[in-house]
């Protein structure tokens, strides 16, 4: 069961709600709804699960429901139809008391205009959640310090939010939503209001809180850079519809239409891809009691290269001229063995291209334990980088879209 | 066949029903609001009228400066209240402040709920609005008169026609502030799970404090505007000396009750603003 779950939410703004909801289950479309009945159809039967401890981004142009659907979690909107669950629960049938609760205890919220209170100072700003909840003076402010501490605003207690300038509001607002000590936090164009820098000040502080905390983040932006940097997986709305589900990866590899497409043209692939989408598998592994078939292996699969494993660790590559040369039977992988060092699947192509492009033969790719897991084709890079010249094969182990 | 009507007698006959009616069945419970309302009266009164006039002129120079903190203004609306000393109307003046005080009083506790029920439903605004503009449109003197029935002469009617007429500007800022405040902010607290009353608390009070306090100034100052009138139906005071001197054609008398109105409305009026201007610090980011 996922954590947060949508179950065919749809959404219509107007008068007679429940009147356009039964036309939209009959077929009509935004447009035509709004000409015959004056309701804006805001969410269309929209389903989605969201995992506990993800970065989940909802993407799409304005006016596409973001903001809409991320108040559902909260129900400072409530849709129309379908069911929102938190746990399994489905939290459109809380009482207001429980409804309550649940805003204080489960979920915190930043806001793209930050929504700070204007007339009391940061510290106090950070406590708010805490002081709603009904903790203690001495505690919150306690905790508010200590949050204002991670956040980078040491010595700005006192001050007004007025007197601050836009990145450290946000900073604030950051910090007041941590403070809440929610295990949700819904972030709805949180950055957009930011100049470029501070943007991926933020962006960056965002992850390493994430990670730190474990706390679930559902982030609405309409920048899909921003989204690619962040998102564990994202979701695409268009025009209150969800047109596709995947992780950053799925997207830019296998855009679900041309509405993602055009997301997805400007892109810097080379940053927002990871070594993961080049990854193939190792032609050829060697270790010491290998090495004296890996000749004929290799004349028999017309391979030029292989792997060096010593003690389970990739440690160089053999090739095929190099092993001709030395004679199948004196040879050691060790004395055979050149240098080429390896890199990791996670890391983005961009930081990878330098090892790339001065390895002279495909590269080896290890994990955290020095494990070879696949190898990467230098001439595969410029394909993934530029889709138009060539169909990509799909790396084996990708997730298939949700 | 006669053009008009007799609507005249039916409407007046009416009312004279009603008001007896009011009376009869009801008058315990008017008279009970009276005796309150006049004890708060004469409390007020007597404290005012206890305090020696040199510590009053004091009390209002420090209260001026802890509003505005400038000392020319402290200085000035002391001045100010000497000078009403020196007119010789020192007394009328704290009967007519403390008819002012306890009016304005009144006006808030009434119009402050009154505004931000207003603020929170369309349904009351639509019925509150156009009653309010009645108040403002209706010749005092027409509800002087009941008033004076329901009350009897004397300062409580006085007081009630003051509240009348002064009360819709309180009622129409407190709506105007709380709706004003910036809805991301209303939408945030919200969100982290505040209820109506926190809400109202934490963000929508504080925040429309600066117009909820034009709105407390504008309530004084028709309160005080209304001070002759009131004197009409009983209430002492300024406006007596005022009415007293129209009375006896004389002008002399007329003219000093006048200054002293008018010592009054300024020294109120700019301690009131400087205290609003006070609240608004936060937005110069200081
Ligand atoms: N309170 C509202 N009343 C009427 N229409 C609304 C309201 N809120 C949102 N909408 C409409 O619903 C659609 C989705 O809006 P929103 O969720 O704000 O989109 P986004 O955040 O992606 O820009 C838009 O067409 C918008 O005009
Ligand atoms: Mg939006």
């Amino acid at each position: 069961m996922a954590l947060i779950e949508l179950d065919h939410v749809t959404t219509i703004f107007g008068r007679d709600d429940k009147a356009a909801l039964a036309k939209v289950k009959a077929g009509m479309g935004k447009v035509e709804l709004l000409e015959q009945t004056g309701h804006t159809l805001g969410l269309h039967d929209v389903s989605m699960d969201i995992e506990a401890g993800e970065i989940f981004v909802v993407m799409g142009l304005s006016g596409s429901g973001k903001s809409t659907l991320v108040r559902h979690i909260n129900r400072l909107i409530d849709p129309t139809g379908g069911e929102v669950r938190i746990d399994g629960e489905n939290i459109l049938a809380l009482s207001p008391k429980a409804l309550i609760d649940l805003r204080r205890r489960r979920i915190a919220m930043v806001f793209q205009r930050f929504g700070l209170l204007p007339h009391r100072r940061v510290l106090d700003n950070i406590a708010y959640g805490l002081e709603i909840r009904g903790v203690a003076r001495k505690e919150r402010e306690a905790t508010a310090r200590d949050w204002l501490g991670r956040v980078g605003l040491e010595g700005y207690e006192a001050s007004y939010p007025g007197a601050l300038s836009g990145g450290m509001q946000q900073r604030v607002g950051l910090a007041r939503a941590l403070a809440s000590d929610t295990d949700i936090i819904l972030m709805d164009e949180a950055f957009s209001a930011l100049d470029p820098l501070i943007r991926s000040e933020l962006q960056d502080e965002l992850v390493r809180l994430q990670r730190a905390t474990g706390k679930t983040v559902v982030f609405i932006t309409h920048d899909l850079d921003e989204a690619l940097r962040l998102a564990d997986r994202i979701a695409i709305l268009k025009d209150g519809q969800l047109v596709q589900l995947g992780t950053p990866n799925d997207i830019l590899l296998r855009p679900a239409d041309a509405y993602v497409e055009a997301f997805v043209r400007d892109v810097n692939r080379a940053r927002a891809l990871t070594v993961d989408t080049l990854k193939q598998p190792p032609a050829l592994r060697i270790t010491e009691e290998t090495i004296a078939e890996a000749l004929a292996v290799m004349r028999q699969t017309r391979t030029e290269v292989g792997y060096v494993i010593e003690d389970g660790r990739y440690t160089g590559v053999v090739t095929r001229a190099s092993l001709e040369e030395a004679g199948a039977s004196t040879a050691t992988a060790a004395s055979l063995s050149e240098p080429q060092p390896g890199i990791a699947a996670d890391m983005p192509i961009e930081t990878a291209l330098p090892t790339l492009l001065d390895a002279q033969h495909p590269v080896a790719i290890v994990n955290g334990s020095g494990e070879l897991t696949g190898i990467v084709h230098q001439k595969d890079v410029s394909d993934v980088l530029n889709p138009g010249r060539g169909a990509v094969a799909p790396p084996e182990d990708e997730r298939p879209a949700t | 066949m006669d053009l008009f009507p007799n609507f005249h007698s039916p409407i007046a006959r009416a009312t004279n029903a009603l008001m007896d009616d009011l009376i009869i069945n009801y008058g315990d419970a008017f008279e009970a609001v009276s005796n309150a309302v006049l004890g708060v009266l004469l409390l007020v009164e007597q404290a005012l009228r206890a305090v020696p006039p040199g510590v009053m002129i004091v009390l209002i120079g420090l209260l001026a400066y802890a509003a505005g903190r400038r000392v020319v203004f402290a200085l000035a609306s002391a001045a100010g209240t000497w000078l009403i000393g020196a007119l010789g109307m020192w007394d009328a003046a704290m009967q007519t402040l403390a008819i002012i005080l306890v009016s304005v009083g009144i006006s808030v506790v009434a119009g402050l709920p009154l505004g931000m029920l207003a603020a929170s439903s369309a349904h009351v605004r639509r019925v509150l609005m156009p009653v309010l503009d009645l108040m403002q449109t209706i010749p005092s003197f027409v509800y002087l008169i009941p008033a004076a029935m329901l009350f009897g002469l004397g300062k409580v009617p006085a007081i009630m026609a003051t509240v009348i007429y002064a009360i819709p500007p309180l009622i129409r800022l407190t709506d105007l502030g709380i709706r004003e405040v910036d809805a991301a902010v209303v939408e945030a607290s919200r969100a982290f799970g505040a209820t109506r009353m926190q809400i109202l608390r934490s963000v929508q009070i504080p925040l429309s404090l600066p117009t909820i306090m034009q709105g407390i100034n504008q309530t004084t100052m028709m309160a005080l505007s209304m001070v002759v009138i009131a004197s009409m139906i009983g209430a002492r005071g300024v406006g007596e000396q005022v009415l007293l001197g129209l009375q006896r054609n004389d002008s002399g008398q007329g003219l000093v009750g006048g200054i002293t109105i008018v010592i009054l409305a300024v020294v109120i009026d700019r301690i009131t603003q400087a205290y609003g201007r006070r609240l608004q610090r936060h937005r110069a980011g200081a």
